[in-house]
């Protein structure tokens, strides 16, 4: 019992050591520009189809579910306006980052893994480079910008998804849709999207790192790192949800 | 071929380990080791698989810290190096490891360029290709530029995990088990790239094997690592001119069979 504590919170000091080691590196030259830029492209662009599908059906299911329940009040025309509140404060990023943490979290974990106990990351090392920073920091930078950007973009999917459905069953047009959708969003509510999305991103990062920067035991190490990217990632974007809605609410009020 | 040894400097020490433990656990791996590596020298520490070969180098190196002891590395104690001194020291130290470890997302090219942009930041485009294809041509594998890690063979990749610790033109080379798992004609090539590179680029080495062919090959001194401590050190015929149990099956294995 006392050891399992121990090895609890001798894990917690090295994950703040690790993440403290991101804050003090990330602003620190020489700056790993190139490798940024790929990985942005590995994490964004390369999860531009899993993103459209899931964003579109989200759209169009969360219409459909939600329509039988106003239309006992007759007031499906309130479709647009709860529509577009729920996408951007909530099904957007939340979707975005679980996606991108199946996918990316679970990447980032693996790939660092297995350079972990190929030695790769210890011939980096030794040949007087910093491989946290090339590693590290460009991948946590790379989930931190790209996840607000495609969040907006399940967004835009989801909302279009969701038109289609109402234009079907409601005939409302495109222009009038949209007027609706964007009369009923605030500041606060695109500022809660960026907020969630940039926390998740850096999360999913950061996790997938931490876990395959610290494998071992060979390749079953490197299932395990992949696999705890995802547990702890979703785990943890699930409890950043909570507090931030709590967070935005108490700004709203 | 055996080798002349012509370049040595003991009056020079480029590494010295002084009394150095070190333990994972309950295993006691080093148990007060000292050892010294003199300037152009080709030194072999020879043991049996988990003697703790490896971690020797890897303390050597600031990859692992010992738990006593001292390690000092042309004149600097490593254990008491900041991280960015550390990262200077290592320029000197060049390490190849078991298994290579190419970058598997990168081209031969681009595994050579990877230290030498981010060290020699002031070198132009001409001057790093002129770099990467001279140590290629040192290791003989010049045709593989634009390969893949995956593409090559064990032999190979050796020889390029070799070659991309030369470009940044260290002083010290510390080579894990530089033959396992490879065939006897590459072992040969591997041991006279050894050889050479000691001779081109004036470097002093850290061989860590259990190969006795290799051992015999590059070896200017061999030392032998049993039970945690360097209980055996000379040329290779005073290594195995012992009634020692624990000694000679490893020589009769290696020659016998």
């Amino acid at each position: 019992m006392i050891k399992n504590i121990q090895r609890i919170l001798i894990e917690l000091a090295n994950i703040h050591r690790f993440v403290m080691r991101f804050f003090r590196e990330v602003f620190m030259p020489p700056y790993e520009f190139k490798e940024i830029v790929r990985q942005c492209y590995v994490v964004g662009w390369k999860s531009l189809p899993l993103i459209s599908l899931t964003g579109f059906i989200t759209g169009v299911v969360f219409t459909n579910q939600s329509r039988p329940s106003l239309a006992e009040f007759g007031a499906t025309s309130w479709l647009p306006a709860l529509i577009s509140i729920a996408i951007i404060r909530a099904l957007a990023p939340l979707v975005t980052a679980l996606i991108a943490s199946g996918k990316v979290g679970s990447q980032i974990g693996a790939e660092l893994g297995s350079m972990k106990v190929t030695e790769q990351i210890d011939a980096m090392e030794v040949s007087g480079t910093n491989p946290f920073k090339f590693l590290v920091v460009s991948r946590v930078l790379a989930t931190t910008i790209s996840i607000p950007i495609l969040s907006f973009y399940t967004a835009a999917v989801g909302l279009f998804g969701a038109f289609l459905s109402v234009n079907q069953n409601e005939n409302t047009s495109f222009r009038v849709y949209f007027d609706q959708v964007f009369d009923a969003v605030t500041f606060l509510d695109v500022f809660s999207l960026v907020l969630k999305a940039v926390v998740f991103g850096f999360t999913i990062g950061i996790v997938g790192c931490y876990q395959g920067y610290h494998s071992s035991k060979g390749t079953e190490g490197v299932g395990k790192a992949a696999n705890w990217a995802v547990v702890m990632s979703m785990f943890l974007v699930f409890v950043e949800e909570i507090l931030i809605v709590q967070i935005i609410q108490a700004m709203r009020a | 071929m055996l080798k002349t040894g012509g370049h040595i400097d003991y009056n020079t020490e480029v590494i010295t380990v002084r009394h150095v433990s070190k333990s994972f656990g309950e295993n006691h791996v080093l148990r007060g080791v000292d050892l010294k590596l003199h300037n152009g020298e080709n030194l072999v520490v020879l043991g049996r698989s988990g003697t703790g070969k490896s971690v020797l180098i890897k303390l050597i190196s600031g990859l692992l810290k010992p738990d006593s002891g001292t390690i000092e590395v042309l004149g600097e104690h490593v254990d008491e190096l900041n991280e960015k001194e550390l990262q200077q020291l290592r320029l000197k130290i060049g390490f190849s490891f078991q298994n290579s470890a190419l970058y598997d997302s990168m081209t031969v090219r681009e595994n050579l360029e990877f230290p030498l942009v981010r060290n020699k930041r002031h070198l132009s485009r001409a001057e790093i290709n002129h770099e990467v294809e001279d140590v290629l041509d040192a290791v003989g594998l010049l045709n593989t530029i634009n390969q893949m890690p995956s593409e090559l063979s064990g032999g190979q990749r050796k020889r390029i995990g070799i070659a991309r610790t030369l470009i940044l033109r260290p002083e010290i080379m510390l080579y894990d088990e530089p033959t396992a798992g490879l065939d006897p004609i590459t072992c040969i090539e591997i041991n006279g790239l050894i050889n050479e590179v000691q001779e081109k680029y004036k470097t002093s080495s850290i061989i860590i094997t259990h190969d006795l062919a290799c051992a015999k090959s590059v070896g200017d001194r061999i030392v032998m690592l049993l039970d945690g401590r360097f209980e055996r050190q000379g040329s290779f015929d005073e290594i195995f001119d012992t009634d020692d149990e624990r000694v000679k099956p490893f020589h009769d294995y290696n020659f016998i069979t």
